[in-house]
């Protein structure tokens, strides 16, 4: 009698808190291991509880802290705070234990956000909430989307929404519904849906008439979209090219200067960007803008070791190419282990501005990565400048006197030595620029320089040596060929087919694609 | 730093005084007579960003080493030398430090292909290496001592793993490499595994790239176009040295995330990450032997005496570091417990050591000639650490003759 009084007493007791204790009662498990993390976020994620959203963000990006007695506490900037209250917590650190999650759990709590956020306020957590959802794809959250996509107002979130709805419904027992899904799948251009419907075709093999039809269709549409995907891909080897080549085509392809240096100075370049970003690391204001002043920097840095170079070694030696080819190679190695010895062996680290991470969606659903977009245009935008100086600059009419008719050209007064150092700075400069750029994709490391020096000559060769023009439909056309091969054999033997290719080429037009004509082609 | 040069000045002045036959330098007891440590790491060229940290390392022992007596009373000196990273250089600094310098030991190379290069010197003029990196196995020298992990150590618990529930239960592995022998031969172990679990050839794709490779544009994408076929997806990397920072700052900018494509790496530690923003790569996966993560008592004095040494409260440490460490400790106990470094006697002494490494587990060096050791998975954190997410519960003994490989069917084992 006495027990069941007891039990009666706790029901009324618990009663009114039942809607709060199941949330409660779920949140301790996402300290536990990694299954019953796993279980817990599962359960608040059904329970659509959004109080929980607090703590599963927390946890998946490891500020969620687990104190001596088990209950957790959620750490925001400076401040503590309990998950299940929400009150503020006295700052304890000696008993706070980090939580530490794995995948499996990374992907139950962006399943159970998802489901959560659905019918956030703000359109990029519906947004991620429905690429989360898509993924997890289960039947319970047929309804839930239902609802999300009758109500969503932004058309591309409910585009999303609509998609992630379909994927759902393949898994659902209803054949109604999975034929529905398929459909709304089968007329997406997504490669994510048709991993889908792969998926759905492996445990369903009545509807699979219905799953390649679907399938096809997306094949069609992904077809285009792989190809325009290669062809980009393709220019932006080719722009990396072009800028590692394009102080070459002044320096070699003008001057004649076989300058084996040359990877160093873009080597240079990436170093001085380096330093550029440590003396901004000071002013936090200047931080974002130590790329954009990385250019001018890495120009005349590299400029002033080129006119250096040229002043002290090169000028002796005009017209010994051999005896000039050794004399570079050596300074380069100088050069290399120099930096080697004041920076140290390890690569250093040159951070990428936010506008320059990530994905960028171009019309047709065609994903460019950013980094890759921005090299692009900054490369085309330095074959103008250069292609500028070199039209309509007093110094530009100078240097093409220079090369085409050196004793007349000084005969009207150019102090040619002056022109011929200023030559090679400028080349030098430029392929301190292009130091800039690659410091975003490759390594800062001393040996930066040495994997551009020969695709480089290949690409001044290959365009016509003394051609612009010539560097730059080398550099976008091998960077083409490079990537439409590279799926077919490989990126090792792509390479390999490239040079056999560009050997085969030269035997039948020596003087490149763009072979200069007339008297200073002679010389 | 300068200290080191004056060492290997002296005793290159030693040797080349020697081979004059000068017998007023020659030391009048045997017995007092430095224990000379060879180092052979690249200190120069692609390597030098990984072996220049195991230089120091091998340096940091000695000085450990001398501050406690030395052994037997006798005093240790390190002559470094740089093969440079260039294979037959390897070869040459190899027989210099053994006939010129007459090094009692060498601590050295990273590469496979390096220590393919030294082996034939190691045997003929009967020196004795220590390896310290993880390899593809298929050797065995009776005059190299390896400190690593052996395939069955690393690869094979890693992608056992990726196919285990908390792994993801992947189904379609993407081997990505570096072409040269450690990939190719790890692949080819790791190709007959996958067929021998029921993954069929069509579930598994494999690419190479050339060293130092920067442009993983098409091949991500590719691996993203692998995965989109119905299956769980999981890449297993063996790319090498500083071409895995391009590679992993393209999976982040692709949007690759670990909830998706989870990817395994053998040869990326605390040291490679430290050039890379490590954001967008958490719960990326390596595995290893050793995290700097490991929380041990003899993890916390290991980790102090380098950063002491190094004079960098930051500097992290890794696994061939560990290995080189541990490798160092026991061939001291060898040559203490054998009172000689002759080696031939060295060599016998120390099968049956044990050492307690950082790593928390005591390992063992068995007869052939490698250790046991536990194998981890961690995974990347924002810091630049590893978070250990599993491990074996013992350290597990060395296969260096896959079962895997059809040919090794009659060797013994």
């Amino acid at each position: 009698m006495k027990r069941i009084a007891l039990l009666f007493l706790l029901l009324t007791l618990a009663l009114p808190a039942r809607a709060q204790d199941t949330f409660v009662a779920a949140l301790p498990g996402l300290g536990g291991n990694f299954s019953s993390q796993v279980e817990a976020a599962e359960r608040l994620g059904t329970l659509g509880d959004p109080r929980a959203i607090p703590a599963l963000r927390a946890l998946s990006d490891g500020r969620l802290l687990r104190r001596a007695d088990g209950s957790l506490v959620i750490r925001e900037a400076n401040t503590l705070t309990d998950a299940a209250t929400g009150a503020p917590v006295q700052p304890d650190s000696a008993e706070l234990a980090r939580i530490n999650i794995n995948n499996r759990v990374r992907v139950a709590l962006r399943g159970a956000l998802g489901r959560l956020q659905l019918v956030s306020p703000d359109p990029a957590e519906r947004l991620a909430a429905a690429e989360a959802v898509f993924r997890t794809r289960s039947a319970e959250n047929i309804p839930l989307l239902e609802a999300a996509v009758a109500r969503e107002r932004l058309s591309h979130i409910r585009d999303r929404m609509a998609l992630a709805l379909a994927a759902s419904r393949t898994v659902s027992n209803d054949a109604e519904a999975k034929r529905a899904g398929i459909a709304a799948l089968g007329a997406s251009s997504s490669p994510d849906a048709r991993a889908v419907l792969l998926e759905a075709r492996a445990q369903n093999a009545d509807l699979t008439g219905e799953i390649d039809a679907a399938v096809a269709a997306i094949d069609t549409r992904l077809a285009i979209r792989r190809g325009v995907e290669t062809a980009f891909q393709g220019l932006s080897l080719g722009s990396v090219l072009l800028l590692a080549a394009l102080g070459l085509a002044v320096t070699f392809g003008v001057m004649g200067v076989i300058n084996m240096a040359h990877g160093e100075f873009v080597m240079l370049g990436a170093y001085t960007t380096y330093a550029v970003q440590e003396l901004c690391r000071g002013t936090p204001w200047l931080l974002p803008w130590a790329l954009p002043l990385s250019v001018p920097a890495a120009f005349l840095v590299a400029a002033a070791c080129g006119a250096t170079l040229e002043r002290g070694l090169i000028r002796h030696l005009y017209g010994r190419p051999l005896e000039t080819l050794l004399m570079t190679f050596g300074v380069g190695m100088m050069i290399q282990q120099a930096v080697r010895l004041a920076f140290g062996a390890q690569n250093r680290e040159v951070l990428s501005p936010v506008w320059m991470q990530g994905t960028l969606l171009l019309p047709l659903d065609i994903p460019v990565t950013q980094n890759r977009v921005w090299i692009l245009c900054f490369s085309l935008v330095v074959l103008l400048l250069v292609v500028a100086a070199i039209r309509f600059t007093r110094f530009g009419l100078e240097m093409r006197a220079v090369t085409q008719r050196r004793p007349v050209a000084a005969a009207m007064g150019i102090r040619t030595g002056r022109v011929d150092s200023l030559t090679f700075a400028f080349g030098s400069g430029i392929a301190g620029i292009a130091g800039v750029a690659l410091s975003q994709i490759d390594n800062v490391s001393p040996n930066l320089g040495t994997g551009y020096i020969i695709d480089s000559f290949l690409v001044v060769v290959f365009g016509g040596v003394g051609s612009l023009a010539g560097a730059l439909i080398g550099a976008f056309g091998l960077g083409i060929i490079n990537k439409v091969m590279e799926p077919w054999v490989g990126a090792v033997l792509a390479k390999v087919v490239v040079l056999v290719a560009i050997m085969l080429f030269i035997q039948r037009r020596p003087r490149g694609l763009f072979a200069q004509k007339g008297r200073a082609a002679e010389a | 730093m300068t200290k080191t040069f004056r060492i290997t000045r002296r005793a290159a002045l030693l040797g080349a005084a020697g081979a004059l036959a000068a017998p007023g330098i020659k030391p009048s007891f045997a017995q007092s007579a430095p224990i000379k440590v060879g180092v052979l790491h690249s200190l120069s060229g692609t390597m030098a960003i990984s072996e220049t940290a195991l230089r120091d390392t091998v340096l940091m022992m000695v000085e450990w080493q001398n501050s406690r007596g030395g052994i037997g009373g006798r005093h240790l000196e390190a002559v470094v030398v740089d093969p440079a990273s260039n294979w037959p250089l390897f070869a040459e600094k190899a027989r210099e430090l053994l006939q010129v310098h007459k090094v009692d030991v060498t601590f050295g190379c990273w590469t496979s292909v390096s220590r393919k290069s030294v082996l034939p010197v190691f045997e003929e003029l009967n020196g004795l290496l220590f390896y310290p990196v993880q390899y593809e196995g298929e050797e065995e020298s009776k005059n190299i001592f390896y400190t690593g992990a052996a395939p069955n150590q690393q690869a094979i618990p890693a992608v056992e793993y990726l196919m285990s529930a908390d792994g993801g239960e992947a189904k379609r592995i993407a081997l990505l490499g570096t072409d040269y022998v450690y990939p190719r031969t790890t692949n080819r172990i790791l190709r007959a595994f996958l067929n021998s679990k029921g993954i069929s050839d069509a579930d598994i794709m494999e690419e190479y790239t050339p060293f130092g490779h920067s442009d993983w544009q098409g091949i991500v994408s590719r691996v993203k176009r692998f995965a989109g076929e119905g299956k769980k997806t999981a890449i297993v990397s063996t790319i090498n040295g500083d071409a895995n920072v391009p590679f992993y700052r393209e999976l982040g900018n692709q949007g690759v995330k670990a909830e998706d494509i989870p990817s395994v790496a053998f040869s990326v530690g605390e040291e490679e990450l430290a050039g890379i923003d490590t954001k967008p790569l958490v719960g990326h996966l390596a595995a290893w032997n050793y995290f700097m993560s490991v929380e041990s008592t003899v993890n916390t004095e290991f980790k102090n005496l380098w950063q002491a040494y190094i004079k960098n409260p930051r500097r992290v440490t890794n696994d061939p570091m560990e290995a080189t460490f541990t490798g160092f400790k026991m061939w001291a106990q060898a040559v203490a417990q054998a009172g000689t470094t002759t080696v031939d006697a060295v060599r016998t002494a120390i099968i049956g050591q044990k050492v307690d490494a950082p790593c928390g587990y005591t390992e063992e060096m068995h007869a052939n000639h490698h250790l046991s050791k536990p194998v981890m998975i961690g995974e990347v954190q924002e810091n630049g650490q590893f978070n250990i997410v599993w491990k074996t519960p013992n350290a597990i003994p060395a296969e260096n003759w896959s079962p895997f490989i059809p040919e090794n069917a009659n060797r013994r084992r």
